[in-house]
């Protein structure tokens, strides 16, 4: 996977050039640094997370006041719309690539992980039904529509076809236990790579789709093209966060959330209080699954191009990790967490002398994730909520993993 | 013992029946949990269930909850806002709907929620609002949430935990968190309510007044209350009649007097003389 490969003339060289390239005493050095940490962590995991804690508190600390925190929130709304102009145009493809359509894909998984407490192992498999579905509506598979729409109009449609898809694939699997949901979901993203990579005659095969074309807007005489660059889709994607922001932060303190906490909590007692947990679920799955559908459609018009290799279970874990890392169930945390975990790699790739590889980027998250399970398991903005249930499992007070699941005798 | 199929005969006279179980069986393998269980409660009546440990009687709990199927046998509830309802093979969620309401032996709230919280959401589960409404801050939506928390401070304060409205759940001390449960179980506005051993591991000071509550509950609020206890002295005062389960059946029924007196009562108890710790 990385590192030279050996010749007929040279069958070493691939280990010898592995063995001695710069990373391996990089890596070698991270292992240990992960080793004594894991091992030191009777005795540094309470400092390491009060410290933890006095730092990532600060903004509830700092700011009591609801109307502070609502103009510090506009502030920072204000920055993400000035910043990215002063910025060139490999850092705003970045913004938009790397950094927007995951905010947007950990805020969507954030509702079934962190609301809901379903392990979703198939998340990404929305994001390649929301692709394309604005392929098929703007004619650019081999299977043609009954009329053609533009990718913005086939915005709408692309988001209830992988809302449908969440319905049609949770309504018979989230009977299950918490762990079988996460084998079917994983199966699930497995098979719409396998489906999009095989069935030629729809999607276009392994070799993908090109020409999607790019969103245009045209109503009441007042017309748009988004076209190439890379901003104007920024700006769409930053519409989207702030109203889905905005949306799940009313539903996460409705009635809809608490009941989400509840069956996260205890599914027998919140059966018995009269919530209908399938129902709930199946909302949940339905609401990251449109999610996801969006930011396939904004990607492949974007892009204008998109292939089934995109679609990696590898990369519904990717979008797992940037839930856990910002705090599952929570809104900035989910925002922050992916932000933060897509740019830094980008930010070390081009760094003179850090030089870092993309294909390590698993290594070092698998690292971070272990790191972040001792130190840190509510992430690094955690919701109240789970912070709680997270404080209350360790002293032996109800549970805080995912998967949910009851078995044995109920009393 | 086989007499049991009669006893549930001298069940509810002249009142009207809120819950009938008949002739229920529910079994796991080889264990007979219920057998041929059948009785009758009448509506407002507090009906206590007892029996030593391993009886049934927290089986018999969960097949009218709708958390068990029994394999055989049928239980209807009559609902005073739908009529009969069937509740064998109903979800449990659809069984609280239909008017029947519970708490657990060993409690199971939501502890990382407050106790205003778990009213709240016991409260606000038959109300209507979905995904949009609450996304959207729809004027039912708001509607819904003021009643909701109106109701929710009025159940607190029923159970006298106003005070401790937003304390977390997992912090209440054991007898409060018995009553919170109780609490949100009168939320779902049920007109028959399960207790399953409410005074459990509770002291004798909170002990009478659970007792107390509980009349509340049946007297000002209207709600039938099917009783779970151990405590004999507390079915004794607050049971207007009792049935005993032993070994998945049922082995005598009656007014308190008429079980204490019942030979068979006596001698199921002889095994475990002194049932609070049985
Ligand atoms: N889910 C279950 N699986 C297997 N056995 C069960 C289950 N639930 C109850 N039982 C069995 O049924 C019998 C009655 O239990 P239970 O109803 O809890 O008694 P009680 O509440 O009267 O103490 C016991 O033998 C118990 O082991
Ligand atoms: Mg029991």
């Amino acid at each position: 996977m990385t590192g030279p490969e050996g010749t007929v003339g040279d069958a070493l060289s691939g280990v010898h050039g592995s063995l001695l390239h710069p990373r391996v005493f990089g890596f070698i050095g991270f292992g240990l640094a992960l080793w004594l940490a894991v091992s030191g962590r009777r005795r540094y995991a309470a400092r390491v997370r009060a410290l933890s804690d006095r730092v990532t508190s600060l903004p509830r600390r700092l700011l009591p006041d609801a109307r502070v925190r609502a103009g510090v929130y506009l502030a920072v709304l204000g920055f993400a719309i000035a910043y990215p102009l002063a910025l060139n145009s490999y850092w705003q493809e970045v913004l938009v690539d790397q950094i927007g359509v995951y905010v947007l894909l950990a805020l969507g998984l954030n509702v079934v992980v962190g609301f809901a407490g379903l392990l979703d192992l198939g998340y990404i498999a929305f994001y390649a039904i929301g692709a394309y579905s604005v392929a098929y509506w703007s004619g650019s598979l081999p299977v043609h529509p009954p009329f053609h729409l533009d990718p913005f109009y086939a915005i709408p449609l692309a988001i209830v076809a992988a809302m449908l898809a969440g319905v049609l694939l949770g309504t018979p699997t989230l009977r299950l236990r918490g762990d079988y949901l996460a084998i079917v979901t994983l199966g699930f993203g497995e098979i719409i790579q396998i489906a999009a990579t095989n069935m030629q005659g729809i999607t276009g095969g392994a070799p993908g789709v090109v020409g999607i074309p790019h969103f245009k807007f045209e109503l009441f005489g007042v017309h748009y093209a988004w076209g190439l660059s890379n901003l104007p889709y920024y700006y769409l994607l930053l519409g989207f966060v702030v109203l889905v922001l905005f949306a799940f932060r009313s539903l996460e303190h409705s009635r809809v959330g608490r009941a989400w906490v509840a069956i996260r909590e205890d599914e027998v007692a919140a059966e018995s209080a009269g919530i209908n947990v399938l129902k709930y679920k199946v909302m949940a799955f339905a609401i990251g699954a449109s999610t996801s559908g969006f930011a396939g459609v904004l990607e492949g018009s974007k892009i204008s191009y998109i292939e089934p290799a995109d679609f990696t279970v590898q990369l519904s874990i990717l979008i797992l990790v940037l839930v856990i890392f910002g705090g599952m169930g929570s809104l900035p945390g989910a925002v922050v967490g992916a932000a933060v975990l897509q740019w830094l790699p980008q930010y070390l790739r081009v760094h003179p002398l850090l030089g870092f590889q993309q294909q390590d980027l698993y290594l070092y998250l698998g690292a971070l994730l272990i790191v972040m399970m001792i130190f840190r398991p509510e992430g690094i903005l955690p919701s109240r909520r789970r912070e709680r249930e997270i404080g209350l499992a360790e002293h032996g007070i109800g549970r805080a993993d995912a998967v949910g699941g009851t078995s044995g005798p109920i009393a | 013992m086989a007499a049991s199929a009669g006893m549930s005969a001298s069940a509810p006279g002249r009142h009207e029946v809120v819950v009938s179980v008949e002739d229920v069986t529910l079994s796991f393998g080889g264990v007979t949990s219920l057998s041929h269980v059948s009785l009758q409660q009448a509506r407002g009546e507090i009906l206590a269930v007892i029996g030593p440990n391993g009886a049934g009687k927290t089986s018999l709990f969960n097949c009218l909850t709708g958390v068990y199927v029994p394999q055989s046998g049928r239980i209807v509830f009559y609902s005073r806002r739908r009529g009969p309802v069937s509740i064998v093979g109903h979800r449990p969620h659809l069984v609280n709907r239909a008017g029947i309401a519970r708490t657990f032996q060993t409690s199971r709230l939501f502890n990382a929620l407050t106790a205003f919280e778990n009213v709240k959401i016991g409260v606000e589960s038959p109300q209507r609002t979905g995904p949009l409404g609450a996304m959207l801050h729809l004027p039912r939506t708001r509607r819904e949430e003021r009643e909701s928390d109106s109701r929710t401070v009025e159940l607190l304060e029923f159970v006298g935990l106003r005070g401790r409205s937003n304390d977390l759940a997992s912090a209440l001390p054991y007898g409060d968190r018995r009553r919170l449960e109780i609490a949100r179980a009168l939320g779902t506005g049920p007109e028959l309510l399960l207790l399953d051993e409410p005074a459990a591991g509770t002291n004798p000071a909170e002990k009478a007044a659970l007792a107390e509550l509980i009349r509340d509950v049946n007297a000002r609020m209207g709600v039938s209350v099917l009783l779970i206890e151990h405590d004999m002295g507390l079915v004794m005062s607050l049971a207007d009649r009792i049935v005993v389960l032993n070994f998945g059946q049922v082995i005598a029924s009656g007014t308190p007097a008429e079980v204490q007196r019942d030979p068979a009562v006596v001698e199921a108890y002889l095994g475990a003389p002194d049932p609070e710790d049985a």
